[in-house]
């Protein structure tokens, strides 16, 4: 599939930004609720508005997305247990291991993706 | 190595023996004059050792010793992380804490050591310095004496220095510590204790890790963006969905679907549930009733051989309801397609207490529960399925409506019902059935009623339509009242059939004991007409095997056997035996391999089926058979079934449970329709049936 996209898809898709949209989970429902509220809250608060000099970075920035990952590790941390490893990015693949029924994988916002998963 | 005496401590033992042995290793020396030392000392074989050669003695058995540690275990296994499997350590340490005590020595050169020296010279010196001054003055004198010779001393400086030096050793003195406190047993005394120290373990413990496994995904933008897609088509299709119910659901449908997608599979988990409940209710069933349902198969009595011209009615099952309690049982049917599948309708005969009806459809595979269940206002009297369309039933009620029911709709409500706009009945309908779907496919069936008319109902765009077929007009009785128009009496309907090859043909059976021949499409005249009984005719029946021929039955407790063409009085049918008077209600079914009619009746007051048959294959009664039923059932509606071989559904009025009996003679398939009351009166229903 292209990227273009008709005009009632484009509104329709804007709308969906803020839906963050579970790919892949096998946490319980009450953690992966918590855990979906902390990242949207993570991205949101993190999401870039500072201009950035080159202009060939993505509108998000790389210092926010860390910023972003470091804060719901620390909280996940807190929360749920030790060792607990983020990701988020606009294109990546992976492979990892993950404790079972500590995973998720979910897109936020149309264009990033955030990997959240446990080990020890 | 040499073999060893045993220990002298044995020798208690073996004082009786008289062997003893010397041997030179463990034996002492031992003083003279002592025998019983020497005694003692000798060694004594115990009785249980072992007796060896000589060559076995000096079998040389070499022994290692080690430094390991024998309690040490020999195979210990850590999980490793970094490989993710336990894995065995290869060396395992070998060291044996046999005695540990905490001492208080410390080098001589660290920091403590050099500052606990210090502190020991400082009180040292202080004590030393007492017996050291005098002496050092004695020499500081003796150093001085000659220095202070040269200034011209005199005795008196000396003694004037030494006083001075006595009093700065008295100045000294405060500065050091106390002298240290003399001590002796008489004013000191030490006591010491040491209490128990727990002897210390060392436990190790490893759990197993938590279990893991692997993900792996790609994140890219397109990957992201159809994801997001298939999400607004979701949403989408989820929209449609509520546009259809009240905005009210619309609303919350909206507000479902703005929430996260979590909850989505909850909902799924509420309809796996019922649908596995359901199983799971079946399966219970069946084991509980396992045995009714083998005997359903393969009841066989053998003392039947022996009973001549009777059989016997094994009860099976009984299906009942809460809600159709007090109410009476007027119809039973089966499903065309679904043989497990049978419909149950639930009024009630009685003309002064009319109350409300019941549709229930139960499932042989669950006699504890009905699948399906209706409710309507009044009582219901006849239904009908659709071969086409076997979900679709039709019902006639005792007001005169008529309603179709959709099962696949989960309404409880009708989905077609008439009213009196639309031309209902004004009198109970009797009998319906479904007719083949007209020239523009819509649905179609025919209901037959007291007030003589004959209507045929057309489903056309969700409406019901009727259309008077026929009126059943009592012949010879028009007269012409005050305006001159023709009034005649209307005959009342209480049965009709349908002939399976000639479409526009079929049967009606009135309350006078008239049969009427028709046509559909003539509406004012009867192509024949039979004086059948003398009293009110219960069900026509056409033989589906004999097209020419048909069966009548009525209250007067006769069966009849017609051929269609001939209006004349029909082939001889043998009036039936029964036990009892008033009200008997015959059901005709025609078994197929032998096309012979086959009839059961049931008088209601003893509440007996009793199914017979005439045994001839020219259609010729030669004898007819009663069954009766091993036990009795309080009162009469009975139907069989059409699909399944010989079995007799027999339903109770009152409590309306339906008890099912399976005659055995024979093994014929019959079916009964239920028996219908009007007024007191019995009715007789008749089919035909194939085995």
């Amino acid at each position: 599939m292209g990227e273009t996209e008709g005009k009632k898809d484009e509104a329709d898709y804007k709308r969906l930004q803020t839906f963050p949209l579970v790919r892949h989970s096998d946490m319980p429902e009450e953690m992966r609720v918590e855990t979906m509220e902390l990242c949207v809250t993570a991205c949101e608060k993190f999401s870039n508005n500072n201009e950035l000099p080159p202009t060939r970075l993505p509108p998000t920035s790389l210092v926010s997305l860390q910023s972003a990952a470091k804060m719901i590790k620390e909280t996940m941390d807190k929360k749920f247990g030790s060792s607990w490893h983020v990701v988020i990015g606009e294109g990546f693949g992976f492979e990892i291991t993950h404790e079972v029924k500590n995973l998720l994988y979910l897109y936020f916002g149309g264009t990033l993706a955030v990997c959240v998963w446990k080990c020890s | 190595m040499p073999h060893k005496q045993p220990p002298p401590r044995k020798q208690s033992i073996n004082m009786g023996r008289g062997t003893r042995k010397r041997d030179e290793d463990s034996g002492t020396e031992v003083g003279e004059g002592t025998d019983e030392w020497a005694q003692s000392k000798a060694t004594v074989k115990p009785p249980d050792q072992l007796d060896l050669t000589d060559a076995e003695l000096k079998e040389e058995f070499t022994r290692i010793l080690t430094a390991n540690n024998p309690h040490a275990p020999q195979n210990i296994v850590r999980y490793s992380f970094k490989e993710g499997t336990y894995k065995l350590i290869g060396f395992v340490d070998q060291l044996a804490v046999h005695f540990t005590q905490v001492g208080n020595l410390i080098p001589k050169d660290s920091d403590e050591g050099r500052r606990q020296h210090y502190r020991d010279e400082l009180a040292a010196g202080s004590q030393e310095s007492a017996k050291l001054v005098i002496s050092e003055t004695e020499i500081l004198e003796e150093e001085e004496e000659p220095k202070e010779v040269e200034a011209g001393s005199q005795t008196d400086v000396p003694i004037v220095q030494a006083s001075q030096k006595v009093a700065e050793e008295e100045l000294m003195t405060p500065k050091q510590p106390k002298e240290r406190k003399l001590t002796n047993k008489f004013n000191f005394s030490e006591r010491a204790s040491q209490t128990f120290n727990n002897p210390l373990r060392d436990r190790e413990c490893q759990m197993e890790p938590p279990p893991r496994t692997n993900f792996s995904a790609t994140a890219n933008q397109w990957e992201i963006y159809d994801a997001y897609m298939e999400e607004l088509e979701k949403q989408e299709k989820t929209k449609e969905k509520e546009k259809t119910k009240t905005p009210v659901a619309k609303k919350m449908g909206k507000m479902a679907t703005r929430k996260m997608t979590s909850l989505e599979s909850q909902s799924d988990d509420i309809t796996k549930v019922t649908q596995a409940a359901k199983i799971v209710e079946r399966m219970v069933n069946q084991n509980t009733y396992d045995d009714v349902a083998q005997d359903f198969k393969y009841y066989e009595d053998a003392a039947d051989e022996y009973r001549d011209q009777e059989g016997t009615l094994l009860p099976l099952w009984k299906f009942q309801n809460d809600k159709a309690k007090r109410l009476a049982v007027t119809a039973l049917f089966w499903n065309p397609k679904y043989n497990d599948l049978f419909a149950v309708g639930h009024g009630s005969y009685d003309f002064m207490k009319q109350s409300r009806g019941m549709l229930l459809l139960y499932s042989m595979k669950n006699p504890s529960f009905p699948e399906y269940i209706f409710s309507s206002e009044s009582g219901i009297m006849c239904l009908d399925m659709h071969v086409d369309h076997p979900y679709l039933v039709v019902v006639g009620h005792y007001d005169g409506n008529v309603a179709i029911y959709n099962l696949k709709k989960p309404q409880s409500q009708p989905s077609f019902r008439s009213s009196a706009k639309s031309g209902k009945h004004t009198d109970p309908v009797w009998q319906v059935r479904w007719q083949k779907d007209d020239m523009d496919h819509n649905l179609n069936f025919f209901s037959v009623s007291s007030d003589g008319r004959i209507v045929s109902w057309t489903l056309v765009k969700s409406e019901l339509v009727h259309t008077d077929i026929i009126k059943l007009k009592v012949e010879g009785s028009t007269t012409e009242d005050l305006e001159g128009m023709q009034i005649h009496t209307v005959a009342c309907g209480t049965a009709f059939d349908f002939h399976r090859e000639i479409d526009y043909l079929f049967l009606v059976g009135t309350e006078e004991g008239k049969i009427y021949k028709c046509s559909k499409s003539y509406s004012s005249q009867f192509l024949d007409t039979y004086d059948a009984h003398n009293m009110a005719v219960d069900a026509v029946s056409w033989n589906p095997y004999h097209t020419k021929v048909f069966m009548s039955c009525s209250s007067d407790w006769t069966v009849k056997i017609w051929d269609h063409t001939i209006n004349s009085p029909p082939f001889p049918t043998a009036g039936p035996r029964c036990s009892s008077m008033t009200s008997i209600q015959l059901w005709v079914t025609w078994p197929g391999h032998r096309t012979r009619p086959l009839c059961s009746q049931q008088s209601p007051p003893t509440g007996r089926p009793t199914c017979l048959t005439c045994p001839s294959t020219s259609m010729r009664p030669s004898a007819t058979r009663p069954w009766w039923p091993e036990r009795r059932t309080s009162s009469p509606t009975c139907s069989s079934t059409p699909s399944t071989p010989s079995s007799l559904w027999v339903m109770t009025e009152g409590t309306s449970p339906a008890s099912s009996s399976h005659p055995t003679c024979e093994r014929c398939r019959r079916r009964r329709r239920a028996r219908k009351y009007r007024r007191g009166q019995p009715w007789r229903s008749q089919n035909w049936t194939n085995c």
